[in-house]
């Protein structure tokens, strides 16, 4: 299993890949700029291509350097250019609405962190696996997950719910590069298509709503209730 | 030859969906839609006779046909039959949309389709995909409308279940990753192997997995209090996309929790985890009686109800034993056919009426003695009351509480059941007993409109009278093979 066997630099480098993903979430935290967010969230894509690019070819599954392009192409390109195209169509540069600032809403995510980071441990200790980069990414998968759900929580633009759930999927898609890189190939690729296939529904759904609603913030869907 | 069976279903229902969209003309959609409804109920009965008693895998393992896979296709084919037929009469009154009503069709195949094809993966994570693909369709049909409304029930739909099964696929890594220790870091994901590796895997990791995919697919069931999408979509779409997400979609998702209660039956964490079922479905069921009671919207009203019929259908499962499951069974079919009905009476009345107020609608009888009558008689179906499907399957489902660890659930099932009785029919009361309207309505009703209603009506009353033998015996069969014996 790759998590046994790795040598000190090929953990390190993927510890490092690791950090800067978690990192560039709390960077769309932190933000009051949904172009931000999508850059953050480009950037984020990139690091995990890079991570999957890193792991298949220093542990030997060469499908997974094919996957990496694809990240790179889908998430990291193609995504962010829709979104983008989302944004302009809209002309929503900021998030207006924030429950909370940015700066305790990046308080927030740390301390959500070192939530994950305590039932990551907790699972470390149980299985043997504290010496090794298992925790960390669990640990980073917890944590991305549940900084999505607090930007969905948070955010009030039809903008920044696409980019929560975003967020929730690179965390799963980050962690599992790492736990079990050697999980089908159909499965990973389907689920790439699979989210073009949801970015694309909630474009046109934000569309819908611009038109029908006359308002792309979730603090105005307010006429169904009870 | 029985795969050719599947097959056929998939290019018959793939083939309404292309020919709708590219026919342009809302005639020949119907007519495609419904003639690809029929075939496909027929060949779904071939697929319930010739399936043989144990799970066969095929096309490298990545497909699986099952008794319970192709029950809950059954169920499926059912309502997707009634609400083809019933659509013709209930989409033709849609006004203005005549240009559009083709692409509703061609979505209403494409939803059937991403349906027929969840409960025959054999691949967890394909099964996962096959459930997000029933929501982005099914969101289209939600919002078919356009109203702001049906916008805003489409939008909350695909977040909070996207949001709900990105848990359940962080559950499945999770999973996968509990059998690389045993199978190595590369092994075939099917059903089967989990079930393999469970007993030998990490009881907390198992755990932890478990209840992430429970809530996360339990946000499509619809549990409370993950439930907040299903009232919205429910009561917003037009009558038959609700009877398809109620009495189709709903059974697809629980087909999953259900083949993962599977995995982890023979752990040491499946008392636990059959609790949490226990928990979420008793909780449901104290949500709906709750919002059912002093509901104010017609169609709000039923989709509470189908938050309490999950809840009871978790309640079966998550007992357990041959009762438990065999109840839980009975009533995906009872409850799909109960709950088409009510749904297309409250869609004949929103229009009748042109109100989708409870207060609006009255002396329903009066005004429409056969459809009013059969809605009536629904409305008792669905509460559980004799002597229709839901009353023998509830009752079994109850028996099967009696016998399992959690036998409390019973007691607190059987109180929220009266509760429900009560709140729910007097509701009823009010639209057929009430004062008279001040302006009667003038709708006429067509054979088309009424039709579904009578022969769901009288499904379920033999169902209810007549739990027959055969049925009796294939259920038991699926509860030996699920292993909750």
């Amino acid at each position: 299993m790759l998590i046994f066997h790795l040598g000190g630099v090929q953990a390190s480098l993927f510890s490092l890949l690791t950090i800067i993903a978690l990192i560039l979430a709390f960077v769309m935290l932190g933000s009051h700029w949904i172009k931000n967010h999508i850059l953050a969230f480009a950037a984020e894509s990139w690091v995990i291509a890079a991570l999957s690019a890193a792991i298949g070819l220093s542990g030997h599954y060469p499908e997974l350097v094919f996957i990496a392009a694809l990240t790179a192409l889908f998430r990291g390109t193609l995504l962010p250019y829709l979104l983008v195209r989302i944004v302009n169509g809209l002309g929503q540069n900021r998030e207006f609405t924030p429950l909370l600032q940015p700066a305790s809403s990046v308080v927030l995510g740390g301390f959500l962190v070192l939530f994950s980071y305590a039932v990551a441990e907790k699972l470390g200790v149980r299985m043997n696996l504290m010496d090794s980069i298992a925790v960390l990414a669990l640990t980073a998968m917890f944590s991305l997950k549940l900084i999505g759900f607090l930007m969905l929580v948070l955010r009030a633009e039809a903008v920044s719910s696409i980019l929560g759930l975003l967020v929730i999927e690179n965390g799963i898609f980050l962690g599992s590069q790492i736990l079990v890189p050697g999980m089908p190939l159909l499965l990973e690729m389907v689920i790439l298509f699979d989210l073009l296939i949801i970015v694309s529904t909630f474009g046109m759904l934000i569309r819908y709503l611009h038109k029908e609603v006359g308002s792309t913030s979730s603090r105005d869907l307010t006429r169904l209730v009870g | 030859m029985i795969w050719n069976v599947l097959y056929a279903i998939w290019i018959i229902t793939a083939l309404a969906m292309v020919g709708s969209w590219i026919s342009r003309r809302s005639r020949v959609a119907e007519g495609l839609n419904l003639a690809a409804a029929v075939i496909d109920f027929v060949l779904v009965v071939v697929l319930l006779i010739a399936t043989p008693g144990h799970p066969i895998t095929a096309l490298n393992h990545y497909l699986l046909l099952d008794d319970f896979g192709v029950w809950v296709m059954f169920c499926l084919a059912i309502v997707y039959l009634l609400a083809s037929l019933y659509a013709i009469g209930y989409m033709r009154w849609m006004h203005g949309e005549e240009t559009r009503l083709h692409r509703f069709y061609a979505l209403f195949a494409a939803f059937a389709l991403t349906m027929f094809f969840a409960p025959a993966q054999n691949n967890p994570g394909l099964y996962w995909i096959a459930i997000d693909l029933t929501t982005i369709v099914s969101a289209f049909l939600v919002g078919f409308q356009r109203a702001p409304e049906s916008i805003e029930a489409a939008w909350k739909y695909i977040v909070i279940v996207s949001a709900g099964l990105g848990l359940a696929l962080l559950g499945t890594v999770l999973f996968y990753w509990a059998g690389t220790f045993i199978l190595g870091p590369v092994y075939d994901m099917t059903w089967a192997n989990l079930a393999l590796v469970a007993p030998k895997a990490e009881p907390l990791l198992l755990l932890l997995a478990f209840l992430l995919v429970l809530v996360g697919f339990g946000t499509k069931v619809g549990l409370a209090p993950m439930h907040t999408w299903l009232p919205d979509a429910h009561s917003e779409g037009p009558a038959p996309v609700s009877a398809m997400l109620s009495g189709a979609l709903l059974n697809c998702a629980m087909l999953g929790i259900v083949r993962y209660l599977q995995i982890i039956e023979h752990t040491t964490i499946e008392a636990t985890a059959r609790t949490a079922l226990v928990v979420l479905g008793a909780f449901s069921l104290l949500v709906a009686a709750l919002f059912i009671s002093r509901q104010t919207i017609i169609k709000r009203l039923a989709a509470y109800s189908s938050v309490e019929h999950m809840g009871v259908i978790a309640l079966g499962f998550g007992f357990g034993g041959p009762l438990g499951v065999i109840g839980a069974l009975y009533h995906m079919l009872n409850h799909s056919l109960t709950k088409s009905l009510v749904f297309f009476g409250a869609g004949n009345m929103m229009h009748a009426y042109e109100s989708k107020e409870i207060a609006r609608i009255r002396r329903v009888l009066r005004f429409f003695p056969r459809s009013g009558a059969l809605w009536l008689a629904g409305a008792v179906a669905i509460t559980g009351a004799p002597p229709f499907g839901l009353f023998l399957s509830e009752l079994t489902i109850l028996r099967g509480g009696m016998q399992s660890a959690n036998p409390w659930a019973v007691w607190w099932m059987a109180v929220l059941l009266i509760v429900i009785f009560i709140g729910f029919l007097n509701h009823f009361r009010a639209m057929f007993f009430g004062p008279r309207p001040e302006h009667a309505p003038h709708l006429k009703l067509r054979f088309v409109h009424v039709a579904p209603m009578a022969v769901a009506l009288a499904a379920i009353l033999l169902l209810g009278l007549w739990w027959l033998p055969p049925i009796w015996a294939h259920l038991a069969a699926i509860a030996t093979q699920l292993g909750g014996v």
